[in-house]
């Protein structure tokens, strides 16, 4: 895991200074709210609807023990005891007082992180495959890189005030779990014909009200190249991208408006010109050799496979085999696994996660991961390296602290936002719905019967809960008659197969919308053939019989 | 109006900005023009014995003064409002891609919490409404003391800081940190050597 040295440390460090001027100013009232609130956003602190949130950034979702339990910490001493893991890899607290949150900054610093450009018109927390460094399938790791974009997009001097928010997502495995064609700039590590590995680089991804995939505007970028490119895109972005709309401002609509061929020839343009006349930036083998360094590949000196002894356990408790189908995956490393911890118990809000389960899950990483836990954007949690061996015990340990639920990408594993409960922008309430869906879903024994299933859930069309791309989108809208409805949308999904959900039909009040739920599930089910997952069924089938099923009674 | 020039408070503000449509001072007073005016008058600009200027709206582009540069010798880059940062990749443009050497000044809505990322973009004047200019300007520059991206400044990246810390003896490499610290344009902020402590931690 990468390390702060004593510059990364100054630059944090200098920022919750400027920070705790900047709030005594605005508590002694020199500083009117409205010109405090840029300052509090690029520090990650919102107004919400009953208190201060502070979101705190989790580069590319990657998490050691003793930051784990300095966010512990935090939500015992300035929070209610909990966090909130976000669609962003990202933790809020959601109780923040404002005369508090510099002693927040100062906590994380002290743990080497930060809430900076967590929220504003800039560069936000670059994302990745939560199973990077780990995941069999992985071409190379992408965290290094990552961890090059977060230097270089901290204060960046020049897109601090861009348009729009702005969010990068890398991938370096074949299968796509980082979702990089719903951001707005998306880097795929790839091989090309000679060989080399580089980045496929695709533009204006999104959801929100105009959700889009991303275009690639170039097949292979060689690695030295990245921060020229990025530079390049983002100042063809910030110079021509709209600014009188709030709602057409993000890259995406650039994108559609010049085309993506002109989009790529300007970019092309300024990315030859930096280079003719020595202004592009340097991608410096000496830094990159220096972080991926700190990324070194963890191996169990005893790595040793499950063999019998799992099969055993397996056999003993179905309780536990269900959990190893669904929360463990294939690790690089034979002998090794991945285990992801649900953050969905059912009845609970989703992503939600106690300080003592924090905690926990700090002492399993020191005892069976080296230290090592990951955030997804599917709101679970990751222990990345742990032998066969030790599955058993972690499981045993999890369900100890509420921890062991078996549905990882089940279709109780709800991706939720937090809706009207907490958010002022949202139309409706999210986790109540959610907590529903997974009390309806409850009997493990159906959840596997139904297999993998996204529902994704957003309280309001900005799309935090990335409704578009699940099996299952709801979105929350203002029914005519006042209160709560949610449009449903089907056959989204975000990896390399990626495609947006359609709506399919007139929106569900809050009563009606689990068994519309549990009817699309019906129909899936009934209608799949050997082994298809929802996709497949429903590309084949149409949205017909899903219409048919869910609007019959409208009919009559 | 208090500019800041070259690290300090400028007295009297030489440069007069001359509205479309108003004449033109009869003596070389210097004059800042808007890029339409420029335009639509240069014979008669070029004509007068005085040094020229030419301010840009947020939205004007850079590309269009590039074969002009060598006659201007100042270019005002306008900032309508605090969230508007078109201007900051506008001076990138004029300072990278057009070597445009002259003076580049921040006009407009220029916000104390703005200044060194400008200062970092390429500007080297700064009109600042307020009465505490020169302090806010310092204080503002003061707030950091690393940095992550190579910009238009001449400020050490942590990453060439690194490169330097790692290559030759500590001690020689400590000596150059401190002569390119010395040798920066801005106020001498201290600057952080990453000699100084150990690496992981």
């Amino acid at each position: 895991m990468y390390q702060y040295d004593v510059l990364d440390r100054t630059i944090v460090a200098e920022r919750v200074s400027q920070f705790r001027d900047q709030t005594a100013r605005r508590l002694a009232g020199e500083l009117a709210e409205d010109e405090f609130r840029p300052l509090r956003l690029m520090n990650g602190l919102y107004l919400q609807l009953h208190a201060y949130m502070l979101r705190v950034a989790i580069p590319y979702g990657t998490l050691s023990s003793g930051q784990m339990r300095a966010l512990a910490g935090i939500a015992r001493r300035f929070d209610k005891g909990y966090g909130h893991f976000t669609t962003r890899q990202n933790i809020q607290y959601n109780w923040v007082k404002l005369e508090e949150a510099p002693d927040i900054l100062a906590a994380l610093a002290e743990a080497g992180m930060h809430a900076i450009q967590t929220s504003g018109n800039c560069i936000r927390n670059t994302t990745t495959d939560q199973f990077a460094g780990a995941a069999a399938d992985e071409l190379e790791d992408p965290r290094p890189w990552c961890e090059l974009i977060r230097q270089w997009s901290t204060f960046h001097p020049e897109f601090s005030y861009l348009p729009r928010k702005f969010k990068i997502a890398v991938s370096g495995a074949a299968h796509d779990r980082a979702a990089v064609a719903v951001h707005d700039i998306g880097l795929h590590l790839v091989r090309s014909g000679e060989g080399n590995v580089g980045f496929r680089v695709l533009v204006g991804g999104g959801l929100g009200r105009t959700p889009r995939l991303a275009r690639a505007i170039r097949d292979f970028l060689p690695k030295r190249d990245l921060l020229a490119y990025l530079e390049a895109i983002m100042r063809v972005y910030n110079l021509h991208g709209r600014r009188d709309n709030i709602f057409k401002a993000r890259i995406k609509i650039l994108v559609d408006s010049l085309g993506t061929e002109e989009f790529a020839r300007q970019v092309e343009g300024e990315f030859r010109a930096m280079h003719e006349f020595g202004y592009a930036p340097e991608t410096s083998p000496a830094e990159i050799a220096r972080i991926t360094a700190q990324f070194a590949d963890p191996v169990h000196k005893r790595a040793e496979a499950g063999g019998e002894t799992l099969d055993r356990q397996r056999a003993e408790n179905p309780d536990f085999d269900r959990w190893v189908r669904t929360n463990v995956a294939a690790h690089k490393r034979a002998g090794q696994a991945i285990v992801t911890v649900s953050l969905k118990p059912v009845g609970g809000p989703p992503g939600d996660a106690s300080a003592e389960q924090m905690d926990a899950i700090a002492e399993l990483a020191d005892r069976y991961s080296f230290g090592e836990i990951r955030t997804t954007h599917a709101q679970n949690l990751v222990l990345p390296h742990v032998r066969e061996a030790d599955l058993f015990a972690i499981w045993q340990a999890l369900g100890r602290h509420g921890l062991a639920t078996a549905n990882l990408g089940l279709v109780s594993d709800i991706i939720c936002c937090p809706g009207l409960d907490y958010c002022n922008l949202a139309n409706t309430r999210s986790i109540p719905v959610a907590q529903r869906i997974s009390e309806r879903f409850a009997d493990a024994g159906r959840q596997a019967e139904i297999g993998p299933l996204a529902i994704k859930m957003s309280g309001c069309i900005n799309a935090c809960g990335h409704h578009h791309v699940g099996d299952i989108g709801l979105l929350g809208v203002d029914k005519k008659d006042g209160g709560e409805g949610y449009q449903m949308t089907l056959g989204g999904r975000a990896d390399e197969d990626g495609a947006l959900g359609a709506i399919i039909g007139r929106a569900f009040s809050s009563d009606e919308v689990v068994d519309a739920v549990e009817t699309v599930v019906g129909t899936y089910v009934a209608n799949r053939r050997d082994g298809e997952d929802f996709t497949a069924t429903y590309r084949r089938i149409g949205a017909a019989p899903f219409k048919e099923s869910l609007y019959a009674a409208d009919q009559g | 109006m208090p500019l800041i020039r070259d690290n300090d408070l400028v007295a009297q503000d030489p440069w007069v900005r001359v509205d479309d449509g108003a004449a033109l001072p009869e003596d070389g007073t210097p004059v800042i023009v808007s890029l339409g005016r420029w335009r639509a008058e240069r014979e008669t600009l070029d004509g007068r014995n005085g040094r020229l200027g030419v301010v840009l709206k947020a939205g004007d582009d850079a590309a269009e003064l590039a074969g002009d540069l060598e006659r201007l010798s100042l270019v005002a880059l306008e900032f309508p409002k605090f969230s508007d940062g078109r201007a900051f990749s506008t001076a990138r443009l004029l300072r990278g891609r057009y070597r445009f050497r002259g003076e580049l000044r921040a006009v407009g809505n220029v916000m104390r919490d703005q200044l060194l990322f400008m200062h970092r973009c390429g500007f080297d004047a700064y009109e600042v409404a307020r009465d505490d200019a020169l302090e806010a300007w310092t204080g503002a520059l003061s707030d950091f003391s690393a940095w992550y991206q190579t910009a238009a400044d001449d400020r050490r990246t942590a990453a060439q800081q690194r490169g330097e810390c790692a290559a030759p003896p500590l001690s020689q490499s400590r000596a150059r940190i401190r002569a390119n610290a010395a040798a920066a344009s801005a106020p001498p902020a201290p600057a952080v050597s990453c000699c100084a402590g150990d690496w992981a931690y």
